[in-house]
């Protein structure tokens, strides 16, 4: 275990010699996928719990097709998938774009974890209470006035315990990001494992770092929980 | 001058229709009781005013400004104009039957939440307003912080009274206010609401409590099976009651 620390703990933290590596890479993917995925959630989650059909169906689908396949599925189909196409490779930007592991890697975990949030939200947002709405709609709020001070906020104070779920499960997805040769912290004990044959010991320092991101994670949306959802909680005496 | 002049409502609900056309005139600081069993369209009636429900038939002004309406497809009319409409429910206040505060603010975030998001109010003027509306309804600096589900029903509806005061409204609608509340909790109300009318406030109330209809309106409508059956001053459709099925009604309710 010595050996690994000493002659790897670089790698599994920030940086490989030549590139970010491991914690570091992990953590980008993790918060860019996750802040792309709730922006692009919120406007869908709206959609999704929409009346009009039009606007409706398509997330549906979307989410359908997200939820309904594999992640790894997915980063293959962006990884190499997409750039098999002739269209791809011709036009400039496209063929910039896919050429690069880390875009398809995060376009994957992005659209992924979007999917799943959508759901969360629209689940949220059709909880809220009917009275509640009414009584926007009563003192005169326009539809965007009840959505933004009403419905949203109320919304993602109740989704919040399935969203922390939800980025945790994203932490532990975000370890299939090596098959795009990005060298999250899984491809550091891979490589670590492969050139030292300590598998216990390569994958145990791994998993022990995912612990550790996991306990942070676990301990923020603990203290959000505390804040946000004050008004759900049986008063303090 | 008439504050609120509602004429001819109709309202149907599929082939069932639940307002047979009722029309209301509130004068400025008139407190008008709407009583009847439940069926008799009161609750339908006053969401219609607001445009919660939609009438098929009738209209409505308010400060001799009269709501211009449209139909849509299911043949029901709607506010052609939604500034129109935002506007009109701004000096409408209503106070529901189970309160509809909003669950995640404090009570002085519910209080403060449209004057400042719908009237334009400084957040200041606005908790200047909330606290001294709170105080009116008997709730101190303490309760400001807290959340509605850590409240009393009794205390809700104070809040949501105090809500609805910290717009100050026109024309105040209370949706059978007192309806949810354990026994005890209903005097609290109702005291509040009598200092209200008292201040001359403009009120249209259904309620099932006919000690409020008697004591504190100045105007009773009797609804039954969505047409006014009887309607007038309290002492004479009380004490003078002429139709059968509102003494039927009075000597149910009395029991």
């Amino acid at each position: 275990m010595i050996d690994i620390i000493q002659q790897y703990w670089k790698a599994f933290l920030w940086s490989d010699g030549y590139h970010l590596s491991g914690l570091a890479v992990t953590m980008w993917l993790l918060v860019v996928s996750i802040a792309f995925g709730f922006c692009a959630s919120i406007p869908l989650a709206i959609a999704r719990v929409s009346k009009s059909k039009w606007l409706s169906s398509p997330v549906w689908l979307f989410s359908y097709v997200f939820r309904g396949t594999p992640l790894y599925i997915q980063l293959l189909f962006f990884y190499t998938g997409m750039y098999s196409l002739d269209v791809v490779r011709e036009v400039g930007f496209l063929n910039h774009f896919f050429r690069e592991g880390y875009n398809c890697t995060i376009l994957a975990f992005g659209l992924n974890t979007c999917a799943y949030t959508t759901e969360i939200f629209a689940g949220a947002i059709k909880a809220t209470p009917y009275g509640e709405i009414e009584a926007g709609r009563a003192y005169g709020m326009s539809k965007f006035t009840l959505y933004r001070r009403v419905i949203i906020p109320s919304a993602l104070r109740r989704a919040l315990p399935a969203y922390s779920n939800e980025v945790i499960l994203m932490l532990h997805a975000t370890t299939v990001a090596f098959t795009a040769t990005v060298p999250d912290i899984l491809k550091v004990a891979r490589d670590a494992n492969a050139a030292t044959y300590d598998s216990f010991d390569a994958f145990g320092l791994a998993a022990l770092i995912y612990l550790c991101i996991t306990f942070v994670l676990v301990a923020l949306f603990r203290k959000a929980e505390s804040k946000w959802l004050a008004h759900l909680r049986p008063m303090k005496a | 001058m008439e504050k609120l002049v509602v004429k001819d409502l109709h309202k149907s609900y599929g082939s069932h229709e639940v307002l047979k056309g009722i029309s209301l005139k509130a004068k400025a600081g008139d407190v008008i009781s709407i009583i009847g069993s439940s069926g008799s369209g009161k609750s339908t009636f006053l969401r219609c005013i607001n445009f919660l429900e939609k009438p098929n038939a009738g209209s409505i002004s308010l400060g001799g400004e009269e709501i211009t309406l449209q139909k849509n497809k299911q043949g029901e009319l709607v506010p052609a104009d939604h500034k129109q409409l935002q506007a009109m429910r701004a000096k409408l206040a209503m106070v529901f039957q189970h309160f509809n505060l909003w669950s995640h603010m404090t009570v002085l975030e519910n209080v403060i939440e449209a004057p400042i998001h719908v009237l334009g109010l400084s957040r200041d003027e606005a908790i200047a307003r909330a606290e001294k509306y709170l105080r009116k309804v008997g709730l101190d600096a303490q309760a400001q912080a807290k959340y509605p589900a850590h409240m009393s029903g009794g205390q809700q509806q104070r809040v949501a009274i105090a809500r609805a005061l910290a717009m100050e409204p026109e024309v105040m609608l209370f949706d059978e206010p007192t309806s949810a509340l354990d026994p005890e909790l209903v005097g609290e109300v109702l005291k509040v609401m009598q200092t209200l009318a008292e201040e001359g406030r403009t009120m249209v109330v259904v309620t099932h409590e006919m000690g409020f209809a008697r004591n504190v309106s100045n105007h009773v409508m009797f609804l039954h099976q969505g047409r006014v059956e009887e309607e007038g001053h309290p002492d004479e459709v009380f004490g003078n009651t002429k139709s059968e099925r509102l003494k039927a009604f009075l000597s149910g309710s009395l029991k």
